[in-house]
């Protein structure tokens, strides 16, 4: 159940001196660091038992919603179920205490579950070889562009532009920058897809690589995706795939077999691992045997016989893009989810997700407007045009749904659909939620027509109602200072 | 297979029937979808905990000394317990605040705790880890100094730190000036140098305390480095932020970009991930920040709350122009940190810094006494330091292993010196243990 | 509505020039656009810039809008009272919400840019 406080105090405002929620036993003579870098004074963190901390985390993880909670249609986050066997593989001992630069003689087990993660994801993709460095989707996106980029200085052909559809993701462009890459929007064509006609003409020599997102962000499959790969590489350029709605292919189609060169996947997407708030997520690079060289270093090597180890020896490696070898325990999770699965149960992950979409799709579409018209497949996106007559926008909507116990949808994004609502439901919707979800939001439309004050000051029943931001980011107040902060 | 699938067969079928399609995947051409299935087997939950518990127990963990940038600390049950509450883990980035308020808060809190900690004035939400956060400090430094184009960096930064920056940089036309030791701290003279020979530094950064483990001499370096330029930034990146319970942060000294790894904090070694890239600096550079950041506001009614801000620095808005690409973050990680340091508190915080030095003080006099071993720091150190050896290293971390003992990580798997090893106490550690490694050394060959 | 002394841009800045000092400043439909506006980017004083090149940010909640230098010169003064004031922008746009001072390198680049009768034609076609 939620919190039934009003309120819950920051920590710093409950702390009392001389408390601590811990018992530090001194096992060796006391010696203090002295001379002109001892720290001197107080530092400012709370003072509270055990007991406090417990209540006050527990209280506020009451404000939250997690996806154990209920629907969490966020389109382009895949929210799917989390299994809980996850959780217990992830805190093994074993992996837990293993350290990252131990002799390999003693992590021959983290290693191994590398070694057979990559694999597999080279199976689901249709790719040679994985590394698990990226740390996140946009990081995988950095270590895929950089490896584009040392293929063509390595070619001696260094380029200077990425094409990127206007529907991408702000990670595409801004990692694309970051690769040191100048960034060409191309328009989307009338059924929201990269047109390749445009592309015809803006391609060149100069040109490095296309990101492509597959299915798009409006859910749509880029039909011509082998066209696509046959102009960029007919004039040497690459094709990148944004892995993030890979949901929607599992099984179904491998991006190795459609020309693309390098991809990332988003392992706390599509492959179950919790969002944890904000991360830790994992962005693999999958790549063909083209790109091998450039790949970042560490590469996990071996096989049950000869042992697993580490090949830190690749000369035209881009080097190294984490500070050890990526999220683990993350990487763990999703193996163990593969594992459970297997190829065929991956398959109808697919089905599941894709079947769950058209359904709200067919169902909502006399209700919401679809401003695109074509197919989809995981995603659906509508919009607040038959709504905007009553004064109610998607934000609007957006905030009434939480009064109904569901989680919004993403909103506003892609940025080109007007107002867009952007819903993925996953496969882990039951029929019952995902009518529950249908009927809610056609009572939302009924509500905007005879009563849309209900949808403005909407959400009525949260721990806070709708917060101004405007003033957040005027004067911004990112820290406690003190009693007199507020 | 299909335990995580809430369809029955009958629901598929009815649900195609409903919505008229035959062919689910009709909007992917036929010539493009597998004709077989996945090569991937299923498996039962027992059996895949079975193959899990079998590459668990492959793994030996042995009394570490090992550091060098991941830290063995105790983490107390109350860390594990509420950070797993699914309501934190199984959330996604707060965008939505209304139901957030728990991430909210958490990161504000965290915000809080690391700039006291660090003595500085503004904290993002975290980074990927100690490396990329220093890279993205210097994209950062970059963009406060427009005009200059090179970052000077000392030697006794992570090397692994040194090879992720390198990356990040190479492509962006930023040049790298290395500045060297003297006696495992940078050597001021040589920084002095290259800044005299070079007029286009934007930044320096600094390991505090470094990679060796020694404590750099900020009161020294800051200076140099802004008489040079004053618009120059000081960057420090440190791996074990507990030293700054016994040691004065980097805040001190007028450093404007504070980085490293919090991994210490209540997050496990994990071989290595997920860890806690740290990020913080002044209020005056809060807008060229990468990262989230959490603020309070106050909502339609008054009332205190918080929410992402500053967001127009972001991806998801600035496009190709952000401050940085990244987007999901160490969220789940940020926080455990603020859980453990809620219940380390001030005197906790500061009780196990001066524990993690007592025990390490104690292993280096037991050192200094050995015939084959010495600690090479003369600067001070933390709860790390740098042992030179005239054994053969591999064949004595071999006998170590043997007994049970990781010695410390081997220079040369950072592809530095062979005869030296970096040693780590931290409090799980007993002066039983360090005697028991020093009877190792002592019956070196 | 928008001051007929003052020429006008394409991207929605306004620049009134007195000698050869030309202020700088987004108009009232762009500030309308962006809607609250949390913050303004601004040059150093004595960066020099060429007509056209991005000069400024300004950023509201949701958004962040680069701001193109209207002439060629150098910046001799911004509007410090941005800094904590942005709502100035929104305020009065086109008086206290300025955004810096240009000195002209050539004023005759002036030519090119449009009077306020063509720049409401401007903004009216723009809408549609």
């Amino acid at each position: 159940m939620k919190t039934l406080r009003e309120k819950e105090k920051l920590i710093f405002e409950i702390s009392k001196k001389g408390k601590s929620g811990i018992d530090i036993k001194f096992t060796v003579e006391e010696k203090d660091f002295e001379g002109d870098y001892s720290r001197k004074g107080e530092i400012g963190l709370p003072q509270v038992s055990e007991v406090e901390v417990v209540r006050h985390f527990t209280r506020l993880s009451k404000m939250n919603y997690g996806v154990d909670d209920g629907f969490y249609p966020l389109g382009s986050c895949t929210m799917k179920h989390n299994p809980k066997m996850n959780e217990k593989i992830a805190s093994m001992e074993g992996f837990l205490h293993s350290h990252p630069m131990f002799s390999y003689n003693l992590v021959q087990g983290s290693l191994k579950a590398m070694k057979v993660l990559q694999d597999y994801l080279c199976e689901i993709t249709g790719m040679d070889f994985c590394s698990l460095q990226p740390a996140a989707g946009a990081h995988g996106e950095l270590t895929g562009m950089m490896m584009i980029r040392k293929y063509h200085e390595k070619k001696g052909d260094p380029r200077k532009y990425v094409l990127i559809p206007d529907s991408a993701h702000g990670t595409n462009p801004a990692t694309s920058t970051f690769a040191g890459y100048s960034v060409i929007e191309i328009k989307s064509d009338k059924n929201g897809c990269v047109d390749v006609e445009a592309l015809k003409e803006m391609i060149n020599e100069e040109v490095a690589a296309l990101m492509i997102t597959n299915p798009n962000t409006l859910g749509v499959f880029e039909k011509n995706i082998k066209e696509i790969a046959g102009i960029l590489h007919s004039k040497g350029a690459l094709l990148y795939m944004d892995g993030a709605n890979m949901n929607a292919l599992m099984g179904v189609v491998k991006p190795g077999e459609m020309g693309v060169d390098v991809m990332h996947l988003n392992i706390h997407k599509t492959f179950s691992t919790p969002h944890g708030g904000g991360g830790p997520g994992s962005g693999p690079v999958c790549f063909k045997s083209h790109l091998a060289p450039y790949q970042p270093v560490p590469v996990v090597e071996g096989d049950d016989e000869k042992g697993y180890t580490m090949n830190w020896n690749l000369p035209d490696s881009i080097g190294k893009v984490h500070g050890f070898y990526g999220n683990f325990l993350v990487t763990l999770k999703a193996l163990a989810y593969i594992m459970a699965l297997g190829g065929n149960g991956l398959k109808q992950t697919t089905f599941d997700a894709v079947l769950n979409a058209n359904y709200i799709r067919e169902k909502l579409k006399d209700t919401y407007n679809l401003p695109f018209e074509s197919e989809t497949l995981h995603e659906v996106v509508f919009n607040d045009k038959n709504q905007e007559e009553y004064g109610v926008t998607t934000l609007d909507i957006a905030k009434r749904l939480i009064d109904y116990g569901i989680h919004p949808p993403t909103i506003y994004f892609p940025l080109i659909v007007r107002g867009a609502i952007m819903i993925e439901p996953t496969e882990s919707e039951s029929r019952e939620e995902i009518d529950y979800f249908i009927e809610i939001m056609k009572k939302i439309d009924k509500e905007a027509k005879e009563n849309p004050e209900i949808l403005k000051q909407a959400p009525h029943y949260t721990p806070v109602r709708r917060l101004d931001e405007t003033l957040a980011a005027r004067k911004p107040v990112l820290r406690w200072k003190g009693e007199n902060n507020d | 297979m299909s335990r995580f699938l809430p369809l029955s067969d009958e629901e598929r079928e009815q649900m195609l029937k409903e919505i008229g399609r035959e062919d689910l995947f009709s909007p992917i051409p036929k010539d493009l979808r597998l004709k077989e299935d996945l090569k991937i087997r299923s498996h039962s939950e027992k059996e895949v905990l079975y193959f899990f518990n079998n590459l668990a127990s492959m793994n030996k963990n042995l009394t570490s000394f090992a550091g060098a940038g991941v830290y063995h600390h105790f983490i107390p049950s109350a860390v594990d317990y509420l950070s797993t509450r699914e309501e934190f883990l199984t959330a996604y980035t707060p965008y939505q605040p209304e139901i957030s308020q728990g991430t909210l808060q958490t990161i504000f809190e965290y915000q809080t705790m690391m700039c006291n900690i660090l003595g500085m004035e503004v904290s993002n939400a975290s980074m990927y880890d100690g490396a990329t956060s220093l890279a993205e400090s210097i994209l950062m430094a970059k963009r406060i100094v427009k005009k200059k184009n090179t970052v000077a960096i000392s030697k006794g930064v992570h090397p692994h730190y040194l090879k992720v920056v390198k990356t990040y940089l190479k492509n962006l036309g930023i040049n790298i000036v290395e500045v060297g030791l003297k006696d495992y701290v940078t050597d001021i003279d040589q920084l002095k140098k290259r800044l005299s020979e070079n007029s286009d530094i934007f930044a320096f950064a600094v390991g505090y305390p470094n990679f060796y483990g020694s404590v750099e001499d900020l009161k020294e370096i800051v200076p140099v480095v802004k008489e040079y330029d004053k618009k120059a930034i000081v960057i420090t990146s440190t791996t074990e932020p507990l030293s700054f319970g016994i040691i004065a942060p980097p805040g001190d000294f007028g450093v404007e970009i504070a980085c490293g790894e919090a991994q210490s904090f209540g997050n496990y070694p994990g071989f290595g991930g997920p860890l806690l890239g740290f990020l913080a600096t002044t209020e005056k550079f809060v807008r060229q920040m990468p990262g989230r950041v959490a603020g309070q506001t106050v909502d339609l009614d008054g009332k205190t709350g918080y929410v992402l801000t500053l967001s127009a620095r972001e991806q998801h808005i600035k496009r190709e122009r952000a401050t940085s690409n990244i987007c999901s973050n160490q969220g789940w990680c940020m926080l455990r940190a603020t859980i453990y340091l809620s219940l380390l508190g001030e005197n906790g915080y500061k009780k196990l810094a001066k524990l993690n030095y007592s025990l390490s003080e104690y292993a280096k006099e037991k050192i200094g006494k050995t015939k084959h071993f010495k600690v090479v720091n003369t600067k001070p150190t933390f709860n790390e330091f740098t042992v030179q050896t005239d054994v053969d290293f591999l064949s004595f971390r071999a006998m170590c292993e043997e007994n049970g003992v990781f010695p410390g990580v081997h220079l040369a798997k950072f592809g530095l010196d062979k005869d030296k090893f970096i040693l780590t106490c931290t409090e799980v550690i007993t002066p039983e243990d360090i005697d028991k490694l020093v009877n190792l050394m002592e019956s070196a060959k | 509505m928008y001051p007929k002394d003052y020429r006008y841009t394409e991207d929605h800045e306004w620049i009134k020039v007195e000698g050869n000092i030309g202020t700088v400043g987004i108009t009232d439909y762009a500030q309308k656009q962006l809607g609250d506006i949390v913050y303004v980017e601004l040059p150093e004083v004595d960066d020099e810039f060429e007509k056209g090149e991005e000069v400024a940010t300004v950023e509201s909640v949701k958004a962040a809008s680069p701001v193109m230098i209207p002439v060629s010169g150098k910046v001799v003064e911004i509007n410090e009272d941005l800094e904590d004031s942005p709502e100035l922008v929104n305020q009065d746009p086109h008086g206290k919400g300025w955004f810096f001072k240009v000195e002209l390198s050539d004023p005759s680049e002036l030519d090119d840019l449009m009077t306020a009768e063509q720049y409401e034609e401007y903004i009216k076609s723009e809408g549609e």
